[in-house]
């Protein structure tokens, strides 16, 4: 039972990590269909904006570079979509390609500016070490990023459904053409959402460096499972990814630790595998007007 | 835009089968072995001229690029010295530096590319125990020389690839004797899931079965994993006296970041890394590791006016913030070695330097080192080290001189089936 309650915080705070990096993917996957391997450069570049302020910052870094990170990753992403992704609109195997080759390129660039070996970022004291809540063992940094998660998820819920401009967001991608006709100005919503979509990545990595090393490959670990997870909780749907997020995470605490690190990604991909034979559009379809 | 049905299936299959290509490769690769087109055997080398080609083959791009191209520096770095002392029997050497690119395969062909048309006198390079098994069939099918700078698992011995870093016997077990000196009784195994981990920890427990010691746990994780907590988990729940890690690479920053917030310190419970020198440490950041045991022949703290001299010499050629470690010694040792062993044969041709290479010895900055003809390995000096508040490793015990090479550990009565 202990080790049942044990595990549990393990998983969350992994499906919080899948999270935060899915949440940018939802957009600009499962909202405007491009397949952006480069979102995973997009962390890469969050995590050096962090150990980039340490000299101004020092240890509080994290914290000053969530919204930097922000930033500096939305408009990476945003020039991305600006010189080349906007040419591939409704061609997604040939954005995976772009967007591979892109992000071939930035790691080398982050190899040539930071060098190849890890860099490391050093956390604010208060959230080195752990509590424990009940007899479970909760590492200070595993809760905040599980924080941080939630205060995205609800960020951009707020913005989707409260805000003129989420509004817009969503016209655009249930129906493009009819939203054009109205008079939103697509294009522009286009940027926004890429903007949005890669700053979170940023912000993931950020998160990421309380965790983990800090290089040039850094996205690369992530990548994949962050697109297991829009895909298995239907593009485009926050609810999806939210669910999707913690049950693959938490699926993947459990196996793991009834067997081993390399089983349970066998596992989580064969139950992913599964399950899109039964569901090929994930847990939540997004409704639409729009034939397709 | 929302995708049809049809797409969804297709994006989806595209993605698992990409995710699976990716988790794979680690595994395929280590299988395959070389077949290099080439010349059959027998490649002569060039030594006309007034300098002589060597080759440079280590992982410059790809996730090995981290260690590697500090080894590639060492290595430039030697040469660099003899040739400002006059070369090698009177020729300058010249480098050709070629990108393993973290790629086994890719070793194999830029090896035999090296090999025929470079027409190098010697290779120094490899870093991955795949890496070194992908290139050893080029070599010996050539009969060309490689000088292979890291530690290893032992139970090997080609009669073309010099090793001038430690086997088991000099490090890993050592590295154990250390343990059981301070009374750690029950051991638990982290490693990353090969050949290098999986070899070491079958010596291991049957060092533990010999010594009376435990083995409480066995944990392998895929290279590259980053989520360690429920590793972690398992290993506090088995209450182990001490951890032997021997992960791989970036998994060790997640994995000494994560146990650093279990609370478990050294003190209660040290993790003693074979595979962790100055510069991951550095990555990794001192913090985490302030305290933790390491075991190596060398460290940049290695007192001696010939580290010193490595030490300067390498922050004046690539920065003073850049530190040494055991694998960029030892790659920096393999170039004075063969070196020694040319002049010693007075010849560039592998046979001769075979022939030549017993008793061969350096003064390098980790002490004497000297080439056992037998078994084309070297003395090394054994020593446990504690990683310090500011990132280097101190000494705090060493063997007190060169241990002989034992690759397939025939001294040890307990290791007699491996």
């Amino acid at each position: 039972m202990n080790a049942f309650m044990n595990q549990l915080p393990i998983g969350l705070s992994i499906g919080a990590v899948l999270l935060l990096i899915a949440l940018g993917l939802t957009f600009t996957f499962g909202q405007m269909g491009v397949i952006n391997m480069a979102h995973g450069e997009f962390i890469m570049a969050g995590a050096y904006t962090a150990y980039m302020l340490q000299d101004w910052a020092g240890r509080q870094a994290v914290l000053v570079a969530l919204p930097v990170a922000f930033v500096v990753a939305g408009l990476m992403g945003l020039i991305l979509e600006r010189t080349l992704i906007r040419r591939f609109y409704g061609r997604p195997l040939d954005t995976l390609l772009l967007t591979w080759g892109v992000s071939l390129v930035l790691q080398q660039v982050a190899r040539d500016l930071f060098g190849a070996p890890n860099v490391q970022v050093k956390a604010p004291t208060w959230l080195v070490g752990g509590g424990a809540w009940l007899g479970i063992r909760m590492p200070y940094a595993r809760m905040f990023i599980l924080a941080l998660a939630v205060l995205c998820v609800v960020a951009i819920w707020i913005y989707l459904a409260r805000t003129k401009q989420g509004r817009r967001m969503q016209a655009v991608m249930q129906n493009r053409d009819l939203a054009a006709c109205s008079g939103i100005a697509t294009s522009r919503v286009d940027q926004r959402t890429f903007f949005i979509g890669s700053g979170l990545a940023g912000v993931a990595g950020v998160a990421l460096t309380l965790i983990g090393p800090v290089g040039p490959a850094l996205g690369t670990y992530y990548i994949v499972d962050a697109f297991l997870v829009v895909v298995a909780g239907g593009l485009g749907r926050l609810q999806g990814a939210v669910i999707a997020a913690f049950f693959l995470g938490l699926l993947n605490s459990y196996v793991e630790y009834w067997s081993d690190a390399s089983l349970a990604k066998v596992v989580v991909f064969a139950v992913i595998i599964g399950f899109l034979q039964l569901r090929p559009q994930g847990l939540f379809v997004l409704r639409s007007r729009k034939l397709t | 835009m929302s995708f049809g049905r049809r797409t969804a299936r297709l994006t989806a299959a595209s993605l698992v089968s990409l995710a699976l290509a990716l988790a794979t490769t680690a595994c395929a690769s280590d299988k395959s072995t070389s077949k290099g087109a080439g010349t059959g055997g027998g490649a002569s080398i060039d030594t006309s001229g007034s300098s002589v080609k060597v080759g440079v083959l280590h992982s410059l791009s790809g996730t090995m690029a981290i260690s590697e191209v500090t080894v590639k520096n060492s290595v430039l770095l030697a040469i660099d010295e003899i040739n400002a002392k006059g070369g090698v029997l009177g020729k300058k050497v010249e480098p050709v530096v070629e990108d393993g690119a973290s790629d086994w395969p890719t070793f194999a062909e830029k090896a035999q590319k090296l090999i025929s048309n470079d027409k190098v006198a010697v290779t120094f390079g490899g870093w991955t125990s795949a890496s070194r098994k992908a290139m050893l069939p080029v070599f010996e099918k050539n009969k060309q020389l490689l000088f292979y700078p890291v530690q290893y698992e032992g139970l090997e011995s080609s009669p073309y690839i010099f090793y001038t870093g430690a086997t088991t016997n000099q490090q890993i077990v050592p590295g154990l004797d250390y343990l059981k000196a301070q009374g750690k009784k029950k051991i638990f195994l982290v490693g990353s899931d090969y050949v290098f981990p999986r070899t070491a920890n079958k010596i291991i427990k049957k060092y533990a079965e010999a010594n009376g010691m435990e083995v409480v746990g066995e944990e392998y994780t895929p290279l590259g994993h980053t989520e360690y907590s429920t590793v972690i988990n398992k290993v506090t729940e088995a209450h182990p006296d001490a951890v032997f890690n021997t992960l791989n690479g970036d998994s060790n920053v997640a994995f000494f970041k994560q146990l650093r917030s279990t609370g478990v310190g050294p003190d209660r419970m040290p993790v003693l890394s074979v595979s962790v020198a100055e510069e991951e440490v550095r990555g990794i950041g001192p913090d985490y590791l302030a305290g933790q045991p390491v075991a190596w022949n060398y460290y940049q703290t290695t007192e001696g006016a010939r580290n010193s001299e490595f030490v300067a010499a390498y922050k004046a050629a690539y920065g003073a913030d850049k530190v040494t470690s055991d694998p960029m010694e030892a790659g920096y040792n393999s170039v004075y070695l063969w070196k020694a062993a040319v002049e010693k044969a007075n010849s560039f041709e592998p046979e001769a330097i075979k022939k030549a290479c017993d008793g061969v010895a350096i003064d390098a900055p980790e002490g004497k080192v000297t080439i056992d003809g037998a078994t084309q390995h070297v003395y090394k000096t054994a020593r446990i080290g504690v990683v310090r508040e500011d990132g280097l490793i101190q000494e705090v015990w060493n063997s007190g001189g060169p241990v002989k090479p034992d690759p397939y550990l025939k001294e040890y009565p307990w290791a007699t089936d491996l």
